[in-house]
């Protein structure tokens, strides 16, 4: 009950404080992106401060954190009290600080793989895209024999076979994520690469890599960093079930998906505390979600028949 | 009717090579680890003998293509080979855990598809009214839950006051209801994750079609538009409601891993964890090549599906 009570209040308090970050963004910002800022939905403003929020705590984790990462300061599973707010883990050490470190792991992890998907994936898309032809034809049928395996089952095939480090769980992550973003940059690509002004920057010369960086890329940013919200919430969830199953970023390190998993125990004793490195997950990918979804809304400029 | 086995038959070749492309991908992807199998499996202290009598009793030896086809044709008469770990013969694991882990989805199944249905059909009923838009923002958070989390919410609000049992233990004496009982809280898991995602695409499906000609008409003739949803909209909205229950049901199918590990359930992606863990490289292979499997073959049914419901795409080219 007094966990539905909390989620009330929660969600009562973030409605006036989404408000009041909304507007001060549209106070802050130059003209132009504060009429942008103004008219966002209040999701969207919900959204952006809770991800600011995300940044800041991964930015400053050891200036906030009342103890290191690693050390066990107390005993197995202390309740919370003054000095252990949140209380202690399986092995003593301080959940509200192992809390904090995971938003930079977690987080870092996450959105470093989805960083090379991206780059990985949207090149390789744009380059069949720009060249056709038999290169076009291999990559894209490749990629579709990726793709149709689900991901999460790819990903354990390829965990068993290069073992379960970070650096590899970075790699395979984004190994198949970058299949999804090729798929998606390939044909965003397609409908640029068919203009006058391609055609006019190939006649003047200008190499491939000229004619990605500032003929196509610039023409595909906005479809692209919508997808690249949408696809941060399947990395992050992915990483986070991998960590969850005992396969994912390791410990000792502070990962919220190892930490429900360690803890788990105490929920069947009706302790709330493993639930919140899960309810922070879980809050940070409904802020990117309702981020993505406004931005693609203004991208499409469609509205809803009504 | 002659156009629809043709049809049928064409996308089943088309399934077929898919599948035979997905399993060299899942064998190929062996051949990716440095060394090979016999070394990795032995560790560094091995002499080379060792590792190359392993290899010989592996068959490591022969060349991949050789490998392969004795995989692929022990594989399609129901023998996976042996466990690296435990020395067993997979399809002996498999068995038990493959009928479980069906179980468990077509429980999920079984709720979540005519639960979505009706919601997805009201939200577009009553679209912008307070419960469309209660229901969507809860839909959008659901699909943001990472399956664990909304599992132990479950076992925090459900398990743990004793209404149901948080870890399940299933035994083949029990009665259907007692083992629908003991799995309510994996299957309820699983239908709140995929409902969310049916509910909406059913919703956005409906709302497309409303905007057409026709709805207009069948507006203008003075019908309820209860009966213009059901009877007018839902048929032609058939074909991309199957696509998204089919896609789910294939999602089900990774859902089913996560949520397995959390409630103990003995089924294949417990196995599989398991598995992944001890680099048992010959069950992971051959569990994904089960969920691949049954990726694909649900995919084949609805793209099948969706053709038959809607015969403009039977003349495509």
């Amino acid at each position: 009950m007094a966990v539905l009570i909390f989620l009330a209040a929660f969600i009562a308090a973030s409605i006036p404080l989404s408000w009041l970050f909304r507007a001060g963004l549209a106070r802050a910002l130059p003209r132009h992106m504060a009429v942008v800022a103004r008219d966002m939905p209040l999701t969207a403003a919900f959204g952006l401060w809770v991800i600011a929020l995300y940044i800041l705590v991964a930015f400053f984790a050891p200036l906030l954190a009342p103890f290191p990462e690693r050390a066990v300061v107390g005993t197995q599973f202390q309740p919370w009290d003054s000095a252990h707010w949140l209380g202690t883990d399986r092995l003593g050490r301080d959940m509200l600080s192992r809390l904090i470190y995971g938003a930079r792991n977690t987080v870092g992890i996450a959105f470093a793989t989805t960083a090379l998907a991206f780059i990985v994936g949207s090149l390789l898309g744009i380059w069949a895209a720009l060249r056709g032809g038999w290169l076009d034809q291999v990559l894209s049928r490749f990629v579709d024999a990726l793709m149709a395996i689900p991901s999460l089952i790819f990903s354990l095939l390829l965990l068993t076979i290069f073992g379960t480090t970070v650096m590899t769980l970075i790699f395979v992550i984004a190994a198949v994520d970058a299949t999804r973003v090729y798929r998606i940059a390939r044909s965003v690509a397609q409908g640029v690469v068919v203009m006058d002004y391609i055609e006019a920057a190939r006649l003047r010369g200008e190499g491939n890599w000229y004619l990605i960086r500032r003929e196509i890329l610039p023409n595909a940013l906005a479809p692209l960093v919508a997808e690249f919200g949408l696809r941060f919430c399947f990395v992050f969830l992915t990483i986070s079930s991998l960590s969850f199953l005992g396969l994912g970023i390791q410990p000792p390190t502070a990962d919220w998906g190892s930490m429900v998993r360690d803890n788990a125990t105490l929920i069947t004793f009706g302790d709330v505390t493993p639930l919140l490195p899960a309810g922070a997950i879980a809050l940070l990918t409904v802020a990117v979600n309702f981020v993505v979804d406004w931005q693609l809304y203004r991208a499409s400029g469609l509205k809803e028949q009504g | 009717m002659h156009a629809v086995v043709v049809m049928i038959l064409q996308r089943l070749a088309l399934g077929v090579l898919t599948l035979f492309v997905v399993s060299l991908v899942i064998f190929g992807a062996t051949e990716l680890l440095p060394g090979d199998l016999a070394s990795s499996l032995l560790g560094q202290s091995a002499t080379p003998e060792t590792v190359a009598a392993l290899r010989r009793q592996m068959g490591l030896d022969l060349p991949a293509p050789v490998r392969y086809w004795d995989w692929l044709t022990g594989v399609l008469q129901g023998d996976f080979g042996v466990s690296l770990a435990t020395r067993r013969p997979i399809a002996d694991m498999l068995s038990a855990r493959l009928g479980n882990t069906v179980f468990l989805a077509l429980y999920a199944a079984a709720i979540a598809v005519p639960l979505s249905l009706i919601l997805g059909v009201l939200a577009a009923l009553w679209r912008n009214s307070i419960f469309d838009r209660v229901a969507n923002a809860g839909a959008l958070s659901a699909i943001s839950f990472p399956e664990f989390f909304v599992a132990y919410i479950l076992i925090f609000l459900l398990a743990q006051s004793g209404y149901f049992p948080s870890m399940t233990r299933l035994s083949p004496a029990m009665s259907l209801g007692d083992k629908l009982y003991v799995t309510f809280l994996p299957a309820l898991t699983l239908t709140l994750v995929v409902t969310a995602h049916m509910m909406r695409m059913t919703r956005a499906a409906i709302i497309n079609l409303m905007a057409s000609p026709y709805i207009e008409m069948a507006r203008l003739k003075g019908l309820s538009p209860l009966r213009i949803v059901l009877r007018h909209a839902l048929p032609n909205a058939l074909a991309p409601i199957i696509n998204v229950i089919a896609l789910n049901l294939a999602y089900l199918i990774t859902g089913v891993v996560v949520v397995e590990v959390v409630f103990v359930y003995p089924g294949l992606g417990q196995l599989m964890v398991d598995s992944v863990s001890k680099r048992d490289i010959a069950v992971v292979q051959a569990i994904a090549l089960i969920f691949a499997s049954a990726y694909v073959l649900l995919n084949l049914t609805a793209d099948v599906l969706s053709t038959l419901t809607n015969p403009r795409l039977m003349r495509r080219k």
